[in-house]
């Protein structure tokens, strides 16, 4: 057999698939809270919760109305969407004028209440959910196995990146959302609508996480807690990538998931401080972050 | 000038009926134990300790920490091993807590100030989470089953710990202790700077301040305070587990801050004494605590953002309230 650092290549090319698949999620979720930061100052603590949700939205289509994956990588986005729609307007929309802070804490006891929800009526086990028949089974590359649906979220996830980063940086739509975040009273002074402008940024970033969770649930099992510890590694990645720019969010979260499935092959007990331990590095080297601009 | 006069007289009966309150509190404190569980008291107690060492952070120098579980759990753990497996006297062990708790304060301060605002908070929670993980990973921490059966021993020798009344005397000591020491810190002349920096940084930094050592101070000793109010819920529970070094911990002294009133002194003393008596009675009803907390949050940050304490300031002494 093949070694790669006295490691057989099997187990090498594994993890990394491991850490690939974690980077997507890490790069998809740190690409939401980027773009709702970008335009509403606000730290979304609830972006794990809705991740959460949007794994249990496909679950319980799934397991209440008998409607499959395919529909619902649709409906669980668009239903997580509405949601955050709803809570821009009820409440956050109220606390831009305050320090940013109380958007972190808002959305932190929002998270806790949607938890708390669903770890009342579904318990702290996962509950699994199926693979697609579509892309069940694997694929073998010759040097691996590949699951087919790990190979999905891959590119599913690259797909959407890029497709948001083109969203942003390439469209009209993006040049306003661009320009509200350098001057929101100046854009607002020239005919657009800035207030809409926010409140479909918020339901884009949740609809973002929401999506993220549907392609987690045949990976990760549903489970009301999945979010919670995921958001907080997201929070080092947007540490590590700062918020200045919709690439960098991307990067660092491929990065980093690779980085914590490299550690996985040659130090397993470290492998979830990693990302820990690179944000300490990036903070004493680069206060800013990899790509931020000093705020 | 009479309007000064005016407010001076106003601020002088404010300070007297203050005075007057926190007698009535104090001396409330001391009968309580006859007519309420001790053990409930006692763990009030140590969270409103531990609440007014993160006000000292939050509320003083502006600073959100989402990381002081750290403090508080990782000070637990310190005690009830040096007590425990060591063999030491329980003030010995509190003081190690401390100290130990000081010193995570300096590591997670040194890299948290390096930021502002909202990516201070961030910091905060990421490294605490490692701390988390660090806590599950090491042996000495007896992972799921945290250090259990931890004794209270004898204090300096002569007063015997497991005499509840004793213990409730001596953690209410500390408490006031503890709590005076805040008071004096916020109101030196390095309190008065920590307040300019949570006012206007770049000002404080203009006037010549050096603002990170003066945030890294701050950092240390609200760390250090946590620390105290985590090493005596050791004591007093006789145990240390994972609990206390979640993230959830740092949300919930956070809360209870919020409720009583930021920057305010009583403030998170009642804000902690709501929030645990709340989890008291739920824990027997069955609805689940994490929806309440989550809900409360939710309402003070949209309605209520100055907290019980603050409100009451705010119509009851506007003038003096104003400065």
């Amino acid at each position: 057999m093949t070694m790669i650092f006295g490691i057989p290549v099997q187990a090498f090319l594994g993890q990394l698939l491991v850490g690939l698949i974690n980077g997507s999620f890490y790069a998809m979720l740190s690409l939401g809270l980027a773009v709702i930061f970008g335009l509403l100052r606000v730290i979304n603590f609830a972006h794990g919760a809705q991740y959460m949700l949007g794994a249990f939205v496909g679950y319980l289509l799934l397991t209440y109305l008998g409607i499959g994956y395919w529909p619902a990588l649709i409906l669980a986005p668009l239903i997580v969407g509405v949601f955050g729609i709803v809570v821009e307007r009820l409440a956050l929309s109220r606390l831009y004028d305050l320090d940013p802070l109380y958007g972190l804490l808002f959305t932190f006891g929002l998270a806790l209440v949607l938890e708390g929800i669903f770890r009342y009526y579904y318990g702290v086990s996962g509950n699994p959910y199926a693979v697609p028949p579509l892309l069940s089974g694997g694929t073998n590359l010759g040097f691996m196995f590949l699951p087919n649906y790990r190979g999905w979220v891959v590119v599913a996830s690259l797909i959407v990146c890029f497709g948001i980063w083109a969203l942003i940086e390439k469209t009209r739509l993006g040049s306003y959302l661009r320009a509200a975040t350098e001057n929101p009273r100046l854009v607002q002074a020239f005919g657009v609508n800035v207030p809409l402008l926010l409140t479909l940024t918020y339901g884009l970033g949740s609809a973002l996480a929401g999506l993220a969770g549907i392609l987690a649930a045949p990976i990760y099992q549903v489970s009301p807690l999945m979010g919670s510890d995921l958001i907080i590694v997201v929070f080092a990645v947007v540490v590590v990538g700062g918020m200045g720019s919709i690439l960098g969010a991307i990067v660092t979260g491929y990065m980093l998931g690779l980085a914590e499935g490299l550690t996985k092959v040659f130090y397993p007990e470290a492998s979830n401080l990693v990302v820990f331990v690179i944000m300490a590095i990036v903070l004493l080297v680069r206060p800013a972050g990899l790509f931020g601009r000093d705020a | 000038m009479p309007e000064l006069t005016l407010r001076e007289t106003s601020a002088k009966t404010s300070a007297r009926l203050e005075w007057t309150l926190v007698g009535l509190g104090i001396l409330a404190l001391l009968v309580a134990p006859f007519l309420v569980y001790p053990i409930f008291l006692m763990k009030m107690l140590c969270f409103a300790l531990f609440a007014c060492a993160f006000n000292l952070l939050l509320g003083y120098t502006g600073l959100l920490s989402f990381g002081h579980a750290t403090f508080f759990g990782g000070a637990a753990y310190f005690t009830a091993h040096a007590v425990k497996v060591w063999g030491w006297p329980p003030e010995a062990g509190i003081l190690l807590g401390m100290a130990g708790a000081a010193l995570l304060g300096l590591v997670m301060g040194f890299f948290a100030i390096r930021r502002q605002g909202i990516y201070f908070a961030m910091i905060t929670l990421a490294l605490s989470q490692m701390f988390f993980f660090f806590c599950v990973q090491s042996p000495f921490t007896q992972g799921e089953d945290g250090i259990q059966g931890v004794p209270r021993g004898m204090l300096l020798g002569v007063l015997d710990l497991n005499v509840s009344l004793n213990m409730y005397y001596f953690v209410l000591a500390v408490f006031l202790i503890g709590v005076f020491a805040i008071w004096r810190i916020v109101n030196s002349p390095f309190g008065m700077i920590l307040r300019s920096i949570r006012e206007n940084e770049n000002r404080a930094i203009s006037l010549g301040y050096s603002v990170a050592n003066y945030k890294l101070g701050a950092f240390v000793m609200s760390a250090a305070l946590a620390g105290l109010a985590g090493s005596l819920k050791a004591i007093v529970f006789q145990f240390a587990t994972l609990t206390d070094v979640t993230w959830q911990m740092s949300g919930e002294v956070i809360l209870m801050t919020l409720l009583g009133g930021i920057g305010t002194m009583v403030g998170p003393i009642i804000g902690a004494s709501l929030v645990i008596g709340l989890e008291n009675t739920l824990a027997t009803s069955g609805f689940p605590v994490t929806i309440a907390t989550g809900l409360i949050f939710m309402v003070c940050v949209l309605v209520f953002r100055r907290g019980i304490v603050g409100e009451f300031y705010a119509r009851f002494f506007k003038r003096a309230g104003k400065d």
